[in-house]
């Protein structure tokens, strides 16, 4: 059975089908080893037992993914902003590009377990210190990816530009973003998934209680791992929310591009 | 008839000289005098790079009339391309002395006196057809109906008024080229510099774009400077044909092409003894004499 016997119908159902498949199996083959095998449920917790939780508590639970949705969010937004404005900055001029990389690299390799503490007791019981640490995890990826994009620009459209007498922001607006702007996009889908978790593990050095994380090292410090489970999933689900909503920006970025391109 | 002076005598003079004015604006446009579209005198170009300095153009003196179809024709490296750069403002010269309609290069890319075409069109993909032709009216902030007038008379002379929302990549090679045209041509300029702008097309549909080229200069009344590799097209196109030789760059020889007038032209004269008789003149001229081509296309 080679692939090219199949219809792209049959492929569909086949890409569709397989990772499915494969899920539930797992799940069977976890829920057999805690039931038949005897693993001890204090280790590893059935999924019947985690979805009976996930059902249990889905208020706190929605509750939690609203507040780490939320700082992840926002961290995202302004991580992203201001990746987009110092990678403008940066591909304006080579004195601030100079300045401004090795802060980009020294950013680009904080732990976030180091410095989730320190803002903790900076800013005290506040989201504040979570939407920081999501906003700088987003502002790497972004500014590199946005940096890049801006540097693709056409020598002829440059050119063109120059020939038509007009300021250096109109360049910038008629003919750099716009080439940039998949970049960009690409930038923010890899800096979704890194807000989200950025988010989550901020929450497991103090600071108020409610969001995922929070819960998460709450109920696994005091053996409730049906508990600690449900919550995983649900964070599991947050970071999916988000790394599929900036893949469909992603492609409608592209696709308005590919119209334009037949 | 902004004017309601009681004098019919004087608005009808004044009609009249609006309707010849395109013709005498081909001889002699800014206001009367014999400003010269582009003069150039004893220029030089040399870039540094890391390998030592490249002498680009040396000593290269030029005046193209205004209205007048020049071609820069020459091998590889000869510095034709260069040389229009540096008539765009897109480069400055080393020495020498260039003005623009009498302007420095500077002024007269602020003032739009030209509009400009390269090999690739250099359309903006994610703008239609009608937004790329209104650029230029766009960045300089003409009125949105003015330039939508505009836009429609544009497409009209290139014959793309079909395609104005169409974005640039479902257009073939030529139809891309007809747009970048007629972008060059949206600010009225009264030069087109164009940088090999079919040099990427087959022959059929750059024997065509020739001939659409003329015509459209024939209504503009625009100087043009073309650069390009192919003698037959340099020939078809030209008033004079401007031969350049390599290392360092420099004009070898102006040829005056005696054939009819540019605008006159058409397809015929593809196959008119006179044209050929010009193409051997153009190729003697580049190859110095010797039949020996010196990577000159000769189609």
């Amino acid at each position: 059975m080679s692939a090219e016997t199949l219809s792209p119908r049959q492929r569909t159902i086949g890409r569709v089908g397989a990772p499915v498949l494969v899920g539930v199996l797992g799940l069977l083959l976890w829920q057999l080893m805690v039931g038949v095998f005897g693993v001890s449920s204090y280790l590893l917790p059935a999924p019947t037992a985690i979805f009976a939780e996930a059902n249990r508590a889905s208020a706190h639970i929605w509750n939690g993914a609203l507040i780490t949705g939320w700082n992840a969010l926002a961290g995202l937004i302004v991580g992203t902003l201001l990746g987009v404005v110092f990678a403008a900055c940066a591909a304006a001029s080579k004195s601030v590009n100079a300045m401004v990389n090795p802060l980009v690299a020294a950013l680009a390799v904080i732990p976030i377990v180091a410095l989730a503490p320190i803002l903790n007791t900076m800013f005290g019981s506040t989201q504040f210190p979570r939407q920081a640490i999501a906003g700088l995890a987003s502002f790497v990826p972004v500014f590199v990816s946005t940096l890049r994009g801006l540097r693709q620009v056409d020598p002829e459209l440059r050119d063109l530009m120059h020939t038509y007498a007009v300021s250096p922001v109109q360049t910038f607006f008629t003919v750099t973003l716009p080439t940039a702007v998949p970049y960009v996009f690409t930038g923010v889908r890899l800096a979704s998934s890194l807000a989200v978790i950025s988010a989550l593990v901020a929450e497991y050095f103090g600071g108020p209680r409610g969001g995922l994380g929070g819960i998460i090292s709450t109920a696994a410090a005091s053996s409730q791992y049906p508990r600690a489970w449900a919550y995983v999933l649900a964070s599991i689900a947050v970071g999916l929310v988000f790394y599929l909503t900036t893949m469909l920006l992603e492609w409608l970025a592209n696709r308005s591009r590919s119209t334009a391109s037949g | 008839m902004t004017d309601p002076t009681p004098n019919g005598e004087s608005s009808a003079s004044g009609a009249k000289a609006a309707e010849t004015r395109p013709r005498a604006e081909r001889g002699s446009p800014a206001g009367g005098t014999n400003t010269a579209a582009v003069d150039a005198a004893h220029v030089d170009k040399v870039f540094a790079t890391s390998s030592g300095e490249v002498h680009a153009l040396s000593d290269v003196s030029l005046t193209v009339a205004p209205g007048e179809f020049v071609s820069l024709i020459g091998p590889s490296g000869c510095g034709k391309s260069t040389l229009m750069r540096l008539i765009a403002d897109l480069d400055s010269p080393s020495t020498g002395e260039l003005s623009v309609f009498g302007k420095t290069p500077d002024r007269a890319r602020r003032d739009q006196d030209y509009g400009i075409a390269f090999q690739k069109a250099g359309l903006l993909p994610w703008r239609t057809v009608a937004d790329n032709v209104g650029l230029p009216l766009q960045l300089h902030k003409a009125p949105a109906s003015q330039r939508k007038a505009r836009v429609a008379e544009l497409l009209e002379m290139v014959g793309l008024s079909d395609f104005s929302g169409h974005y640039p990549d479902q257009l073939s090679g030529g139809m891309q080229q007809r747009v970048a045209i007629a972008r060059a041509l949206a600010e009225k300029p009264r030069m087109l510099l164009m940088d090999e702008p079919f040099g990427a097309l087959d022959e059929m549909t750059r024997e065509r774009m020739q001939t659409e080229l003329l015509r459209i200069c024939a209504e503009t009344g625009a100087a043009v400077v073309f650069v390009t590799h192919s003698i037959p097209e340099a020939v078809y196109l030209s008033d004079r044909v401007v031969v350049m030789s390599p290392r360092p760059g420099r004009i070898a020889e102006v040829i005056d092409m005696e054939l009819a007038d540019s605008s006159q032209r058409s397809d015929a004269l593809r196959e008119d003894s006179s044209y050929f008789d010009m193409i051997t003149a153009v190729r003697e001229s580049l190859h110095g004499g010797s039949s020996a081509s010196r990577g000159v296309e000769t189609r």
